[in-house]
């Protein structure tokens, strides 16, 4: 599992925080699994059918992390089935989905 | 006159059932996967043994020398209950009849050379037999397994083989105009062709194994992982431009389910030989024992379907499983 660690956010990254926020549905219940599992600093707050988790600097979601927890094939593009609102820059790959201010890395 | 919009949470007072909630350690939503898997054999509670086998209760760990401390670790990477697993095939076989009925509107396989069409039902057609008897062993698997966890997947791995059979007698009826006679000629090779028989023999042998877990490890990685590969890819890669490509078409869905069922045969035999270094031994004993068999029946098959370029076919297919097992770390 070390490899698929997230990397580590290069020095002089932003720390400000970033947020993703979905509703809460049996697809995104295993998202939110595979986000808390790979951003061990991120926070999840349940409301009334929409679930937000905060990560301060980066939050990355991983494709292989999700389909473990689903079961099937998930394709990064099926986030916006789910999505209500995030903040950050996005930078967005067929492997994964990351948010965070600033310089790329 | 102002309307003020206010939202009110309302919590559901549980999350799931107690014995889930139990196992996940707090109440929280658990899957459909995990509702519909997790303790779903009962345990306690017996009025008597089976008459049948008086040595033991009707579910009962003793029928494998496999030994788990939980039954319920094993988990189908597929996440299949009786709902997904259903409406997933449903969908495939949409696909599947789809792609025959082109076969058949075109005549695909009426067209072929007799040398072909003699090989395809020599070769594909006794397969009904194969995977009559895979479906066979899965539903022994089941029916003397433990826990919900490994049997409700045998279970439906049993009907995929069913399934497969239909479709290889589809193969077979499209040879033959739909006359029946490819199937009448495949039974009869499967039973008396020499290049069969060690594979009937294997076959055989497996309807006979006691030791679940072996019978599983047996059929689901070592047979099909060493049958598939040399069938539907190496001969089916051979045969298929003389069919203008029609018998790749035929069996795709064979591929395709072969693959997405090895990801749950690995895992399951990596579950169980993670658990304990006698599981490993154990398992690592029976995918030695059962590969050198299984290898040996398959030679005569490899000429047959592939002539002169069977035994190197054969060879690629044992070194690629040699690779799988090394990577379950079972290497024998």
């Amino acid at each position: 599992m070390s490899s698929n660690a997230p990397t580590a956010p290069a020095a002089g990254a932003s720390r400000q925080p970033v947020f993703i926020s979905l509703q809460t549905n049996d697809i995104s219940r295993g998202i939110v699994d595979a986000i808390v599992a790979d951003n061990p600093e991120a926070t999840v707050s349940e409301y009334p059918a929409m679930v937000k988790i905060d990560a301060p600097g980066r939050l990355v979601i991983r494709r292989e992390s999700v389909e473990e927890r689903l079961g099937r094939r998930w394709d990064v593009q099926e986030l916006h089935l789910s999505l209500i609102s995030l903040s950050g820059n996005i930078d967005e790959t067929d492997e994964e989905f990351t948010l965070q201010w600033g310089a790329r890395r | 006159m102002q309307v003020d919009i206010k939202t009110t949470d309302i919590h559901p007072v549980r999350q799931t059932f107690a014995h889930v909630a139990r196992r996940l350690g707090a109440d929280k939503p658990a899957s459909r996967y995990q509702e519909a898997t997790l303790d779903m054999q009962p345990t306690t509670n017996w009025h008597y043994r089976p008459l049948w086998d008086a040595e033991h209760h009707v579910f009962d760990v003793r029928r494998s020398s496999i030994v788990m401390a939980d039954w319920y670790t094993f988990k189908d990477p597929r996440h299949f209950y009786y709902g997904v697993y259903t409406m997933a095939r449903a969908k495939q076989q949409e696909g599947v009849d789809k792609q025959f009925e082109f076969a058949e509107k075109r005549n695909l396989l009426g067209l072929l050379d007799d040398a072909a069409r003699d090989s395809l039902t020599r070769v594909l057609v006794p397969l009904r037999h194969y995977e009559w008897g895979s479906n066979m062993n899965n539903t022994y698997c089941c029916a003397y397994g433990y826990g919900t966890a490994v049997t409700q997947a045998c279970s439906y791995a049993a009907m995929d083989r069913l399934g497969i059979a239909q479709q290889l007698s589809r193969i077979g009826l499209l040879l033959d105009g739909s006359q029946g006679s490819s199937l009448d000629a495949g039974k009869i090779a499967w039973l008396s062709d020499p290049a069969w028989q060690g594979v009937r023999r294997v076959m055989e042998n497996l309807f006979v194994t006691k030791d679940w877990f072996e019978l599983f490890v047996a059929q689901n990685l070592v047979f099909d992982g060493l049958l598939y590969p040399l069938i539907f890819r190496h001969y089916v890669d051979e045969v298929s431009p003389r069919t203008g490509n029609a018998l790749a078409m035929l069996t795709e869905f064979i591929n395709d389910w072969y693959a997405e069922s090895a990801r749950w045969v690995d895992a399951t035999v990596k579950t169980a030989a993670e658990e304990s270094p006698a599981n490993a031994a154990r398992l690592a004993e029976w995918v030695g024992m059962w590969r050198d068999e299984v290898l040996r029946a398959l030679g005569p098959l490899a000429a047959l379907a592939l002539g002169e370029q069977g035994t190197a076919a054969l060879a690629d297919v044992r070194a690629e499983f040699d690779a799988r097992v090394a990577r379950l770390r079972l290497a024998a």
